[in-house]
């Protein structure tokens, strides 16, 4: 665990000598905040804590992107097999990888908080400790997603392609940059089957509806399923030297750690609640409310609507 | 080999079709510095990579210290320190962070102050790594090599590419190492490397040991010839030269005539009048005395560096 500990203090260093983790991390998510807010929130109000909810979703989610770039540059420079004569094994480089990731997180998700509560004039901050956790467990799950993309892939031009690809289906699908119930009917099922639908669907809930983590059950146990399946999935096909093939067996792994993805899904889908919850939460958000027209008074009362 | 600390059994490794190492064996004592010679593909990196534990190799067998490469695991890798042929570290890394770094992982406390004095890089010890020039790089890689006080140090090319004072300084870098005992194996395909620095010499070729012992054991299948080194104007038919005069061996290299003689005087006048006679013209010539690189031709036909 030391060594675990020691490189990830070396991949923090590494980071705040990174201007692209500044942009990246703090800035553009700022940008969006600001961008979204003024065209869906610009009376304040709880669409405010809606439009954070996706700004959010989205920093976390952009782990994945950052990670997986990473670790194929440190691959195809030869940096991996460097360390791989050090006596440290391939779980030690994927943990110091996610630990870094997720302390560097934090700081970008509190600044995009405290700018829609301070700036934006964002009535409620929410349940926090729900937000917190549900962004750090993001945070593991998807820079463990990114992990895998990074095995999987050979080259740096197909991590960007692999990436694109989940990038947009996450982004699209998953409530981020369109509100769930605005999908087609047959979209909205398929966005059940993403770990990344109940990422924002948690964090609208507890940033709108105020609901602890006692009651983000299935939240957690997606987003904490797909990080602990990553996990095993990235140990199972790491990849110290670019040259390395990946064994037969690994892909099979790659592929059998999607089936709890399928099942969840496919228990959402026959509850049929959470998308029930998504168009709620969106309703009342948008609905035109007294509140809203006096945005720039705060008020922390709880959430009117939680149907769970 | 009683004290072999580095035992290697007839190695085989495949790349697709290309057979990398077709049975490599050889043995190195504790405290020596042995070197694989060869050209480029010959199967050196390939060697020691196995022996690294970066590799694994199709079969034979391959043991450092009594601890097999590929599943000693951390152990093995505490014994050992390596630099590698292809390898880098991030940019943004300065110097004494990436020695505290490694040393950390290997969880020892090295004096870095110390390391960096050895290594002359007490001056670049906040620079970072992307800053610094090839021979600084390659210093900070031994010295990282070194980090954890292994018992046997594997060098892959540790001078490729380098201008010749900082290959000098590598040198230096190597000598100490011998005073120091430490076992070592470096792969080099120059040959002045291998000359000044190895105990002991495999020149390998097309993934097989060809010939192995000390520099001065592999010259003397040389013994009591000079090497002279001819182009012509004409190219004289296969074996035409070998006719003259103290001859005892000639071969074409690379569009140059080598011969090999007993008796250098009376070979060249020799060639000159055979070249008088046959109406070529000589336009160079280089006496020397034998060479590994003449070893390496004689037994192979090629120059190393082909």
């Amino acid at each position: 665990m030391n060594h675990a500990w020691t490189l990830t203090l070396f991949r923090l260093r590494l980071a705040m000598r990174n201007r692209a983790f500044l942009v990246f991390g703090i800035v553009i998510p700022l940008v969006f905040l600001f961008l979204f807010s003024a065209v869906f929130a610009s009376k304040g109000g709880p669409a405010v804590a809606y439009v954070l909810a996706s700004v959010l979703a989205m920093s976390v989610m952009g782990s994945f992107w950052g990670l997986s770039q990473q670790l194929v540059i440190f691959r195809e420079q030869g940096i991996l097999r460097r360390f791989r004569l050090a006596p440290i094994g391939a779980g030690t480089m994927l943990v110091s990888s996610i630990a870094s990731n997720l302390i560097l997180m934090v700081p970008g998700i509190a600044v995009e908080i405290a700018v829609a509560r301070w700036v934006l004039h964002m009535d409620r901050v929410g349940d926090l400790l729900s937000v917190f956790v549900l962004s750090g467990l993001g945070a593991v799950t998807f820079a463990t997603l990114g992990l895998v993309v990074a095995s999987v892939a050979n080259s740096m031009m197909e991590t960007q392609v692999i990436n694109q690809l989940l990038w947009l289906s996450f982004l699209l699908l998953s409530g981020v940059a369109i509100p769930l119930p605005n999908l087609p009917r047959w979209l909205q099922q398929v966005a059940l089957f993403l770990p990344a639908t109940y990422l924002v669907t948690g964090l609208e809930r507890a940033l709108i509806e105020f609901v602890p983590l006692t009651r983000l059950g299935a939240e957690l146990a997606s987003l904490g399923g797909s990080a602990l399946l990553a996990f095993f999935v990235c140990q199972q096909i790491f990849r110290w030297e670019p040259e390395q093939k990946m064994p037969r067996q690994a892909k099979l792994w790659v592929a059998a750690a999607l089936v709890p993805f399928l099942l969840l899904g496919a228990w959402e889908a026959s509850r049929g609640g959470r998308l029930g919850e998504a168009r709620t939460i969106l309703r009342s958000t948008f609905a035109e409310r007294p509140a809203q027209r006096n945005a720039a008074a705060p008020s922390n009362a709880p959430a009117p609507t939680d149907k769970r | 080999m009683s004290d072999a600390i580095i035992q290697v059994r007839e190695l085989t490794k495949r790349y697709g079709d290309v057979e990398a190492l077709r049975g490599v064996s050889f043995e190195i004592a504790a405290g020596e510095i042995f070197g694989l010679l060869g050209p480029n593909g010959a199967g050196k990196t390939t060697t020691i990579e196995i022996l690294e534990g970066m590799r694994s190799a199709d079969g034979g067998t391959a043991t450092v210290c009594g601890l097999d490469p590929q599943r000693g695991g951390a152990e093995f890798k505490r014994t050992i320190g390596a630099v590698l042929q292809s390898t880098s570290l991030p940019d943004k890394l300065r110097v004494s962070e990436a020695l505290a770094l490694f040393g950390q992982l290997y969880d020892c406390h090295p004096d870095t102050a110390t390391l960096l004095r050895r290594f002359g890089l007490e001056e670049k010890r906040h620079a970072f790594y992307g800053k610094l020039s090839g021979g600084q790089k390659q210093r900070l890689a031994i010295a990282l090599a070194l980090v954890n006080e292994p018992r046997v140090v594997f060098l892959d090319e540790p001078t490729a590419g380098l201008d010749p004072q900082v290959r000098r300084e590598i040198y230096a870098i190597i000598e100490e190492l011998r005073r120091e005992k430490k076992t070592v194996l470096l792969t080099t395909h120059y040959i002045e490397e291998a000359e000044r620095l190895c105990d002991r010499v495999a020149i390998v070729d097309h993934g097989l040991v060809i010939a192995h012992g000390t520099p001065r054991e592999l010259k003397q299948r040389s013994a009591g010839t000079t090497r002279i080194e001819v182009s012509l104007a004409r190219a004289v038919p296969d074996g035409e030269l070998r006719a003259l005069e103290g001859v005892t061996d000639c071969r074409d290299v690379d569009g140059r005539t080598v011969l090999h003689s007993t008796r250098p005087p009376q070979t060249i006048v020799a060639l000159v009048k055979h070249l008088e006679s046959s109406n070529n013209e000589l336009q160079s010539l280089e006496i020397a005395a034998p060479s590994l690189e003449d070893v390496f031709i004689e037994l192979t036909g090629r120059r190393l560096r082909e």
